[in-house]
């Protein structure tokens, strides 16, 4: 089986008015299904390109990206938002919920852009709400949660689709220590038991330690790329949580 | 199917969001439907308005007056001169094919007495034809007959105008009234017309045999007993009106012993053409109305886009984000679309209800006849869909082809 993200060569190249910056200058890359990657630099290193590019919310300038056998820099514009439909879920640093719509109605939302229609979209999202702790709250509006319960409504909506890979920038940027702890538990959590290939952007050291691997950027390239010999453990109750079946209430 | 529902769904949350800003953008299509409605009622109105008096009048009717005279170097109007007879009406519609009936006409004026009433009214010297031409009827009693013309019958019909300011609530079929001093027997009450073209109320008058009416009231013409004051024609059918014009033309010239040099003595009109311009002139100035009405639905249609590209630019980060999560270019371009179809149907809908309250409100306070048509109020929401989809798409495009990134990055 290929690795689920081969990138040879990325480039990207923004044009500013007359300037031109490199933000990536040729990053090879391989990421097997199923590990849990930190990815770590400083600002303007490139690694935000990178998880854009990554992400197929844009493509390189030049270089090659294989997600999962598809060669996404040949894609069209609506082909690359099926992908991310599809294979991809995003979290990000300030959650991006719709503010007008209940928790439940934000985690259904890429249902909606399925091209087939799903019957028991209620059912799907009430189960997945519940099985990141936050059954009971489905009515809520993003208002009425805290900051770590709407993290866990946008990983609820970003897990929906099933995806094969989760993207995460800054996911614990917004959080005091102890919900990024609980969040974090919840990506090793669905990294350990269901397979899910994680990606995150940080700052924190604390939060990379996590990871079973750890890729440092400066300056539009990868200077660093080492497994972490011993990934801190997120609570064992947790993910013992995880792993429980979930009553759907009809 | 799922995904326009949803996207109402979305529209429908994102325009009650914002209930005042809603309302006031769907003020200006509703102004703009609402002026159209009314505006078509009005024209229709006047339309259907001169439709009704032309049947008032009554069907295929060719009048024929006297011509101009000159006497003394004093050239006097038309219908001055005395050279229409009751032998020339009775000739027209013997000789003519194209012509059904010719009815002579004496016309004067006198002041009518019921007991301690009295009233001032046009009197009609006529034949019973008059009536079957003008689409007279009797509402109580009966006409006069041709026995009552050719034996100058004291017999009178009344008005209802006439009726009611004699009478007040009294039976008035087999009472005597007096014209001139003269006893009249009344045989019967006309059906009301209302007002003619001209405003003119058609009830205010009394039809007496033409013998009767020369013999007591109007008076004899010295220079010609038989003269009559119009003759009036029916013609076989709508089409047959040019021909029967013709033939009456050439009769007269014929009878008056007209050389082909001179003019004629005697002017015939024909009213389907008078009507047919007067038909016209209103049916264009109803266009020009909604033409009016119309541009406030344009002004209407901008205030649309203005509102959708507000709403684009505050909802940037939501459209970035659903661009994130797979939304295509058509879903955003759709979701942006219902939302300004939405606001444009919804103020057509209210305008439509407005613009009839509107024309049932100028009916009766300015007493024009209105009429809102299924045609009037399919069109209007023909035309505001059409302004939501044609003003809704240039922000909707605009929404849909943000960049994902900056989108989701903007503040």
């Amino acid at each position: 089986m290929p690795p689920l993200i081969d990138v040879r060569g990325l480039t990207k190249t923004y044009r500013l008015g007359e300037v031109s910056v490199n933000a990536l200058q040729g990053v090879t890359a391989t990421i097997e299904r199923g590990s849990f990657v930190a990815v770590m630099g400083p600002s303007g290193s490139g690694k935000s390109t990178f998880m854009n590019l990554l992400g197929c919310l844009d493509r390189p300038t030049s270089g090659r990206y294989l997600l999962d056998g598809i060669p996404v820099e040949s894609l069209d514009r609506d082909q690359l938002a099926e992908i991310r439909n599809q294979k991809i879920g995003f979290i990000f640093q300030n959650f991006n919920l719709l503010p007008r719509m209940t928790a439940l109605e934000n985690v259904e939302l890429p249902l909606l852009y399925k091209d087939e229609d799903t019957p028991d979209a209620d059912a799907q999202a009430w189960r997945v709400l519940a099985s990141v702790g936050l059954a009971g709250r489905e009515k809520n509006l993003p208002t009425q949660l805290s900051g770590g319960q709407q993290q866990r409504v946008a990983i609820a909506r970003s897990l929906i689709n099933r995806p094969e890979i989760l993207l995460a920038d800054e996911p614990t940027g917004a959080l005091d220590s102890r919900t990024s702890a609980e969040i974090m538990s919840i990506f090793q959590g669905l990294n350990r038991t269901q397979g899910i290939t994680i990606l995150l952007v940080t700052h924190s050291d604390e939060v990379a330690a996590y990871a079973d691997r750890i890729i440092g950027f400066r300056d539009g390239l990868i200077v660093s790329d080492a497994p972490v010999i011993d990934p801190k453990k997120a609570t064992e109750g947790l993910i013992a949580l995880l792993r429980a079946p979930v009553e759907v209430p009809q | 199917m799922k995904k326009l529902m949803s996207s109402m769904r979305i529209a429908f949350r994102a325009l009650t969001m914002n209930k005042l800003r809603s309302a006031l953008t769907m003020l200006g299509i509703v102004i703009g439907v609402a002026s159209v409605i009314a505006t078509v009622a009005i024209g229709s109105g006047a339309t259907q308005r001169i439709q009704d008096q032309i049947a008032s009048i009554g069907s295929n009717i060719i009048i024929v007056i006297p011509g101009s005279t000159t006497s003394s170097g004093l050239r006097l109007g038309t219908g001055n001169a005395v050279t229409l007879s009751e032998g020339d009406a009775k000739e027209l519609v013997a000789q003519c094919p194209d012509i059904a009936l010719a009815a002579p006409l004496v016309r004067g004026g006198a002041q009518v007495v019921y007991g301690n009433n009295n009233w001032a009214t046009g009197i009609y010297g006529v034949t019973p034809d008059y009536l079957t031409i003008r689409d007279f009827s009797v509402a109580d009693g009966a006409e006069f007959t041709q026995q009552d013309v050719e034996g100058a019958n004291k017999v009178a019909l009344l008005g209802k105008t006439v009726v009611d300011n004699l009478f007040g609530g009294a039976e008035p079929v087999g009472q005597v009234i007096r014209i001139k001093n003269v006893p009249f027997t009344v045989v019967g009450v006309l059906t009301p017309k209302g007002q003619s073209s001209q405003g003119q109320d058609q009830d205010d008058v009394i039809l007496l045999p033409i013998s009767t009416a020369k013999r007591k009231v109007i008076g004899i013409n010295s220079a010609n007993a038989d003269a009559v004051n119009t003759i009036m024609l029916q013609a076989k059918s709508g089409a047959q009106i040019p021909a029967a014009q013709e033939e009456a033309d050439a009769l007269l010239r014929q009878r008056h012993h007209l050389q082909a040099a001179e003019a004629d003595d005697f002017t015939i009109r024909n009213l389907q053409e008078l009507f047919a311009a007067q038909e016209a002139s209103s049916s264009i100035m109803a266009m020009m109305l909604a033409a009016v009405a119309s541009v406030s639905l344009v002004v209407g249609g901008i205030g649309i886009m203005n509102i959708m590209l507000i709403s684009v630019r505050e909802r940037t980060r939501e459209i970035g984000l659903r661009q994130a999560i797979g939304a295509k270019t058509r879903d955003i371009l759709t979701q942006f679309l219902v939302e300004a179809v939405t606001l444009s149907i919804a103020g057509g809908f209210v305008g439509i209800v407005l613009g009839i309250g509107a024309s049932a409100l100028i009916s009766r306070i300015a007493g024009w006849a209105t009429a809102v048509g299924p045609g009037a109020v399919l069109l209007a929401v023909f035309f505001s869909a059409l302004v939501g989809i044609s003003f809704g798409y240039y922000p909707a495009r605009k929404a849909a082809y943000l960049d994902p990134i900056e989108a989701l990055r903007y503040e």
